[in-house]
């Protein structure tokens, strides 16, 4: 892959140059997710973030709109620097976020949301809705959105919801706006829409920096490019000539430390069949979240899901481990159908969910590393009716050392320990519960790429045992060197299959439809 | 397997040895939060001594014990709920109800469609008080883990049901005849509950054995892992296999039990069984709770922290009676100590947070440069 090693100064002052992050840091805990960023925010353009999952990007934009506070380096704000303490501070200042999960109260009108927190007053003090109203008109037609101010949110469509979302950042007089995967609830025509009023934006002066999975799209989009990688800046760019090709090796980078390609290759039986399964969105009743999804993991057997946020990867991962339920069609695990049968029942079948949420849904945090670790296989230790200590703190060692946690020992509390120890704990608990089959969702997200490289070790020497592994993954180089085979899921099907050995990055990202249905495989620029 | 990674071998972590003994090793957090519990009692108990010399009577301390003891049990039950992140405020009610159906059965039980009254022996009385006990918390746990109640409606709801039904079985009288006749073959429940085995009135005894049998349950079985776990984090323990709506129910029955312990020891000590009996008990015991150390949102308390706090309410209460201040005052004084109690428990926690922050984040990293003001 290419080196890129562009990183031209911010030499000279440049007037169109509203804000300025001046060598940012972030570290949480033990992890350093930002490590000394520059990088410029310009009037009128849209400046694109590049990067993978964990590349530092959302930290930076949490820094940007004053959600959190950098460890070290200045934030300049036309020239002058700026402590953003909190995100009211940040839109006073004319910094507006708009998250992927949009941040609207749905149980009230579109007026109502747009001046939440901002109401405007009559003299007599009370709420001036009839101005609210009239400026909501006003920014829903610039918008060329004719939403009625007083409809409520839970009315609207997801774009329009979006669309919402700008307005209210428009409202608040916004000079930087930043959007933070705006595409991935969007239909392709709202998408247009969306782009058109980026422009219409720009024209009018409004910085916008730009974060979005869907490369094409963001490549289209953009007018200035920065690429993240690891936490820190290592491309920053005009768009001028930007090509697919660029962006993906620049945000790789160097191959990761790991592969696994060659990985011995000797599977048992089949161990989970999983046999046409739809699973209903939990959030959006009545929508198919997984449609029709078949895929055999074979004992030994390490499979990886990619595919875009909402290709319903997640929801196929809560299905098998029993937290949903399968609306139609079948998983079998060995010979048991698992229709019917509980969370704790499948655990102790032999199939259980390392969560793609480690704080909300892997850690109990009161708890010490040992008591975590335990928690899933405790009946196993309990003998006449009490924990035995000696059994349980058997299998807490040896847990310990098999899955190499770095701890001052169990008796550590769980948050004394780094993401990646912390993940190693979720995936111990699960592994002591003796499973044939271990789901895990985003399986290194949030963690250094040393950590990374020990989970994926730790994985095939367990599949090595006959462990089946069924793990989804946003990061197409871990897809590409630590599976047997890579299933690609979009839009909730399975559309492809392919060989980790054999096939190139660009048709796996391709086929997942991060690069557009219509972009033909390319070799990278160079090697 | 190829092994790029070479992983370090020798950083196979120093697991420190087991603590030596049959004790677990102290936690010093929540040692801290105890500390504090006891310093406050210990300060309770320094002030009353000087200001009325009847304090440390050795009658006086058996008195206030027994006073303690009472609320200690209730709180055992609502600790249970408390680390569950739920709230039982039936208790109370459940006192109540639990010590008029002991005394109505004792009076004699007029059967339906017969003519005939029923003097069931004393045992089957306790046994019918404490099942109708475990009913009302088992209607609670229903309410909350299958039918996804709040807990706080869900015990408000129960609070006034148990109370009606409490009044509605009396007709709002109070049952006092409560000896039996040795003929009926049901006497004995007074000797029972309200004597004093070496000179430590029976409550006392109660309160001593709840607390052995629920620390044991809290932290030597797995159902007090599970209910830990539950209370820290429900999702995480549920995806774990913690058969979480059973622990949520559990935890309401645990805490029924103790209700109608102690509406039968009340019963038994007044010697009567009154309608109105435990009206605001469950205000004692939560507070007793907290001020223990227990966080309301779940996960954290302790039996010991939660007995202490028992004492420091009880002889806050008594203290506060034997020397005389005002009954309006006493309500102000005990109102401020919770507050107090549960504010000084927030910013320690707040800052034992930090301080481990910056704990971890200075072993582990380079200090990052400092934040520009």
């Amino acid at each position: 892959m290419t080196q890129v090693a562009e990183r031209p100064a911010n030499a000279e002052p440049d007037a169109d140059v509203v804000l300025r992050a001046v060598d940012i840091t972030k570290t949480y805990g033990v992890t350093r997710a930002l490590k000394g960023v520059n990088f410029d925010v310009r009037r009128g353009k849209v400046t694109v973030l590049f990067g993978e999952n964990g590349a530092g990007k959302s930290t930076l934009m949490k820094i940007l709109s004053g959600v959190e506070q950098p460890t070290g380096g200045v934030l300049e704000l036309d020239g002058e620097p700026v402590v953003l303490a909190s995100t009211n501070d940040a839109v006073a200042r004319g910094i507006a976020i708009i998250h992927q999960e949009l941040n609207l109260c749905p149980n009230l009108s579109v007026r109502d949301n747009i001046f939440i927190g901002r109401e405007l007053r009559t003299r007599r003090g009370d709420v001036d809705y009839a101005r609210e109203a009239r400026i909501t008109r006003e920014l829903m037609e610039r918008l060329e959105e004719p939403i009625h101010p007083s409809t409520l949110v839970a009315d609207l469509r997801l774009g329009q919801q979006q669309i919402v979302e700008i307005a209210r950042a428009l409202a608040a007089d916004a000079r930087i706006l930043i959007m933070d995967e705006p595409t991935s609830a969007l239909s392709a025509a709202e998408v247009e829409v969306l782009f058109k009023i980026i422009d219409d934006l720009t024209a009018d002066g409004v910085a916008i920096v730009y974060i979005s999975h869907h490369l094409e799209e963001a490549i289209e989009v953009a007018d200035h490019a920065v690429v993240f990688r690891d936490g820190e800046l290592v491309a920053d760019r005009s768009a001028e000539g930007l090509t697919l090709p660029w962006v993906v090796a620049a945000m790789v980078g160097r191959e990761a430390e790991y592969d696994f390609t060659g990985a011995a290759r000797e599977f048992g039986e089949v161990a989970l069949r999983i046999e046409d399964v739809r699973v209903v969105d939990p959030d959006a009743g009545g929508r198919l979240a997984v449609d029709g999804v078949s895929i055999d993991v074979h004992a030994g057997e390490i499979v990886a899901v990619y595919g875009l946020m909402g290709a319903g990867r997640t929801e196929l991962m809560e299905a098998l481990s029993g937290r949903e339920p399968i609306a139609s069609g079948r998983a079998v695990l060995g010979s048991t159908d698992l229709a019917g049968h509980s969370i704790q029942e499948r655990i102790a079948l032999g199939i259980g969910l390392v969560p793609e949420d480690r704080q909300r849904d892997g850690l109990v945090q009161l708890m010490t590393v040992g008591q975590n670790l335990s928690l899933a296989s405790l009946l196993g230790a309990v003998r006449r009716g009490f924990v035995s200590r000696k059994h349980e703190r058997g299998g807490i060692d040896d847990q310990i050392r098999d899955v190499r946690v770095k701890t001052a020992g169990p008796e550590a509390l769980i948050t004394s320990l780094s993401g990646g120890n912390q993940q190693k704990v979720v995936i111990g608990k699960m592994l002591l519960t003796r499973p044939k089959v271990l789901l895990l969702d985003e399986p290194t997200r949030g963690i250094d790429v040393g950590a990374k490289g020990e989970i994926f070790s730790l994985l095939f020497r367990e599949a090595e045992r006959g462990l089946a592994v069924l793990y989804v993954t946003s990061e197409i180089g871990e897809a590409l060197t630590a599976s047997h085979r890579v299933v690609v899921m979009s839009k909730g099907r399975v559309v492809r299959e392919f060989d980790p050995r054999t096939c190139t990055r660009e048709e796996v990202m391709a086929a997942a439809g991060e690069a557009g249905g219509d972009v033909h495989p390319k070799e990278p620029d160079s090697e | 397997m190829s092994d790029t990674l070479a992983p370090p071998r020798e950083t196979r972590p120093a697991a420190t040895p087991p603590p030596a003994g049959r004790f677990r090793k102290p936690n010093w957090n929540a040692l801290l939060v105890e500390g504090r519990a006891l310093i406050a009692l210990a300060i309770i108990v320094v002030i009353f001594a000087s200001l009325s010399p009847n304090f440390l009577d050795p009658s006086n301390l058996i008195l206030m014990t027994r006073h303690v003891a009472m609320n200690a049990i209730l709180a055992i039950g609502m600790l249970m709920v408390i680390l569950n992140g739920g709230i039982d405020l039936s208790v109370g009610s459940t006192v109540g109800v639990t010590g008029v159906i002991a005394g109505y059965l004792l009076q004699g039980w007029d059967m339906p469609l017969t003519q005939l009254v029923a003097y069931p022996p004393v045992w089957v009385v306790i046994a019918a008080s404490v099942l109708i006990g475990a009913l009302v918390g088992w209607v609670n746990g229903v309410l909350v883990s299958k039918l996804n109640v709040a807990p706080f409606i869900a015990t408000l709801g129960m609070l006034y049901v148990a109370r009606g039904i409490a009044l509605l079985i009396t007709n709002g009288e109070t049952f006092t005849k409560l000896q039996g006749e040795e003929g009926l073959g049901n006497t004995g429940f007074i000797t029972a509950l309200a004597s004093a085995p070496l000179g430590i009135p029976m409550p006392v005894w109660f309160m001593v054995a709840f607390a052995v049998v629920f620390s044991l349950l809290l932290n030597r079985t797995a159902f007090g892992r599970w209910l830990y776990a539950t209370g820290g984090n429900e999702r995480a323990a549920e995806l774990s296999g913690v058969p979480v709506k059973r622990v949520q129910t559990i935890v309401y029955v645990l805490s029924g039990l103790c209700a109608a312990t102690v509406g039968l020891l009340l019963t038994a000590d007044l010697p009567a069984a009154t309608p109105r009996a435990g009206e605001f008990y469950e205000l004692n015991a939560i507070a007793a709770v907290v001020i223990g150390g227990a966080a309301l949102s779940g996960g954290r308390g302790t039996i010991r922290g939660t007995l202490i706090g028992a004492f420091v309410i009880g002889f806050l209460v008594d203290g506060l009676v034997l020397v005389g201040v005002s009954v309006f005052w006493q309500q102000v004084i005990k109102g401020a100590v919770i507050i107090l109690a549960v504010a000084v428990d927030q910013l320690q926690q707040s800052l034992q947070k930090r301080r481990a922050l910056r704990r971890v984040a200075a072993a582990t990293n380079r200090p990052g440069a400092p934040r520009p003001a």
